[in-house]
């Protein structure tokens, strides 16, 4: 008999107690911080997106904000000229916009790697931020577009609730379900036949392209995949947040996203998730304690890559592994 | 009719002739050596056929149909398959993973995103029993790149086999291991080509490993084929045994 691996049992049982703390947190700390754990799980799902393309497919995008961006905006969009709050029509557009952009710049992208894929998915994702930045009349420029509350799942707010309530409670269980189903998929896609082939790619792509993958239609449907996760990532953001500027389609923001990825580590499929949720606290609280945040998160970085540069996920995971050993 | 014919293919780099109006064939069952100092155009020749390089002029016929334009993939689909002479296997996937993703291109089911790769038993199976034939079963769980050397030349021919080609290339099968180690790796291949019934072409330097094992020998130099014969044949070619192995046939 063959040693035909186990179902993904062992995996499923190592998420449960996670996702029942996510659960029972909110009952537990302030609103305000259920909010921060919100974004924290939002930038996750775009996180998991971004590290489909770095850690499964080897390619290192700089243009993420696009994606995030787009979401964004097409749900400004559908406040301002369509005058709709929900929040699945929300979702709905902020991924078909985020999918068409996310294809297009794919197929402009994919026919390089390294360096150049970097590069140019930076300069595409500039472009969006120069229309978002110049067209003010449209996109309401630096002064971005406000997007109020939505309606979950049809039912509207009930009037007098406070918006915090809203968000802390209603909003954030409505995050969490996403976010646990959006991992789950994307678990199953690492582990499909299709995952198989992009690391086969990563690994080697000339012996990819031998084996009978096509290498570049693969890649493309990776970015596609990565761009849609980001874009409904960038979608749940607004109505957080209340309000979409430019800023989220700067190449800083994509620098952001590689930011925490590279903080939870890319080798692990956890990794970007703890980046994610590790380092908005770690901005946060950074940006109210000094007004040099930004060298905190610099010194951070800097230390990341010397000291850590599996991080957080992967040092976790080789620190358990040796004391197993020493056990 | 020959599996596979080349007619006059052509490749220069600049001012080196690698390959320089090669007309060669391989008959169908055959297990055929392709011999040659550096730089004769031993790997360029099958870089061509295999379609990493595009020939300059020249056609290449596989089971009479003309391949030359045919991308890489149509052409494994067609049912040329190679393996690499530095080894090019998928490091941080497991070895059971490296020959599934070959089976599970070889069905097309490389598309599917949404179902686990290890729920596919039929896949695995075959997978674990292709691994069990290169003597790899033992190793299943390990990461490719945790291999020894040997047994990573092993995968990757494995992973060739496991694309089920007509006509399979091997490029130096055997370097870069020990001595020792050669000919059980070439008594593991070998059988299972001739037991699988794949045609082979083997590119070798080793010349023990070269008349013990082909049926056929295609010798080439600078470009060109200088010889083509059985192993008899070409241990008695004199210009063959003066270019190549530098030495008289009575030695």
């Amino acid at each position: 008999m063959s040693p035909i691996p186990a179902p993904p049992k062992r995996a499923l049982l190592s998420v449960i107690p996670i996702a029942v703390i996510l659960f029972v947190l909110p009952l537990l700390i302030a609103p305000y911080q259920v909010t921060l754990l919100a974004y924290g799980l939002i930038f996750a799902i775009a996180a998991l997106g971004f590290n489909l393309l770095l850690g499964y497919t080897g390619l290192l995008s700089f243009g993420h904000s696009a994606y995030f961006g787009m979401g964004a905006y097409a749900v400004a969009f559908i406040v301002k000229y369509l005058k709709i709050t929900s929040m699945e029509v929300f979702l709905l557009g902020g991924v078909l916009a985020s999918a068409a952009i996310a294809a297009l710049f794919g197929f402009l992208c994919v026919r390089y790697t390294r360096i150049f894929f970097g590069i140019l998915t930076l300069a595409l994702s500039q472009v969006l931020w120069s229309l978002a930045f110049k067209f003010y009349w449209v996109t309401g420029g630096t002064d971005g577009l406000r997007v109020p509350t939505p309606s979950l799942l049809g039912v509207q707010n009930p009037a007098g609730e406070e918006k915090m309530t809203f968000l802390a409670h209603r909003y954030y269980y409505y995050v969490l379900v996403i976010f646990l189903v959006g991992a789950a998929v994307m678990w199953v896609i690492v582990h499909s036949p299709f995952g198989k082939a992009l690391q086969a790619i990563r690994d080697n792509e000339t012996r990819a392209e031998f084996v009978g993958v096509q290498v570049w239609r693969y890649r493309w449907v990776a970015f596609l995949v990565s761009g849609i996760y980001t874009g409904l990532a960038g979608a749940l953001w607004v109505p957080l947040n209340g309000l979409t500027t430019p800023d989220i389609l700067h190449w800083t923001f994509s620098g952001k996203i590689v930011f925490f990825t590279v903080l939870g580590g890319f080798q692990t499929f956890m990794g970007p998730v703890i980046g994610a949720v590790v380092y908005n606290y770690l901005e946060t609280y950074a940006v109210g304690h000094t007004v040099y945040w930004q060298m905190v998160l610099g010194v951070v970085l800097v230390l990341l890559v010397l000291v850590l540069p599996a991080g957080i996920a992967g040092t976790a995971g080789r620190l358990l592994l040796k004391l197993r050993r020493a056990v | 009719m020959a599996l596979l014919e080349t007619k006059s293919l052509t490749k220069y780099f600049g001012d080196t002739h690698a390959v320089d109006h090669v007309d060669f064939s391989v008959a169908q069952g055959e297990l055929l050596a392709l011999i040659g100092s550096n730089g004769a155009g031993k790997t360029t020749l099958v870089n061509l056929i295999s379609g990493l390089l595009r020939p300059d002029s020249g056609t290449i016929l596989f089971q009479g149909a003309d391949v030359t334009a045919m991308s890489v993939h149509d052409r494994i689909r067609a049912g040329i398959a190679r393996s690499f002479q530095l080894v090019t296997v998928f490091d941080q996937l497991g070895t059971l993973d490296n020959v599934g993703l070959a089976i599970f291109a070889r069905e097309g089911k490389t598309w599917r995103l949404l179902s686990l790769a290890n729920s596919d038993h039929a896949v695995s199976e075959e997978a674990f029993e292709m691994l069990r034939e290169f003597g790899l079963e033992g190793k299943a769980s390990l990461s490719a790149g945790g291999l020894a050397q040997g047994e990573r030349k092993l995968l990757d021919v494995a992973v060739a086999y496991a694309l089920r080609p007509k006509l399979l290339f091997l490029d130096e099968p055997t370097s870069g291991v020990s001595t020792r180690e050669k000919a059980p790796i070439m008594d593991i291949i070998t059988s299972i080509v001739r037991s699988g019934k794949i045609t082979a072409v083997i590119i070798e330097h080793d010349m023990d490993v070269v008349f013990r094992y082909s049926d056929r020998i295609v010798v080439m130099h600078e470009g060109a084929i200088l010889a083509d014969g059985t192993p008899d044949e070409i241990r008695r070619n004199e210009q063959v045994t003066t270019t190549l192995l530098g030495t008289s046939p009575s030695q």
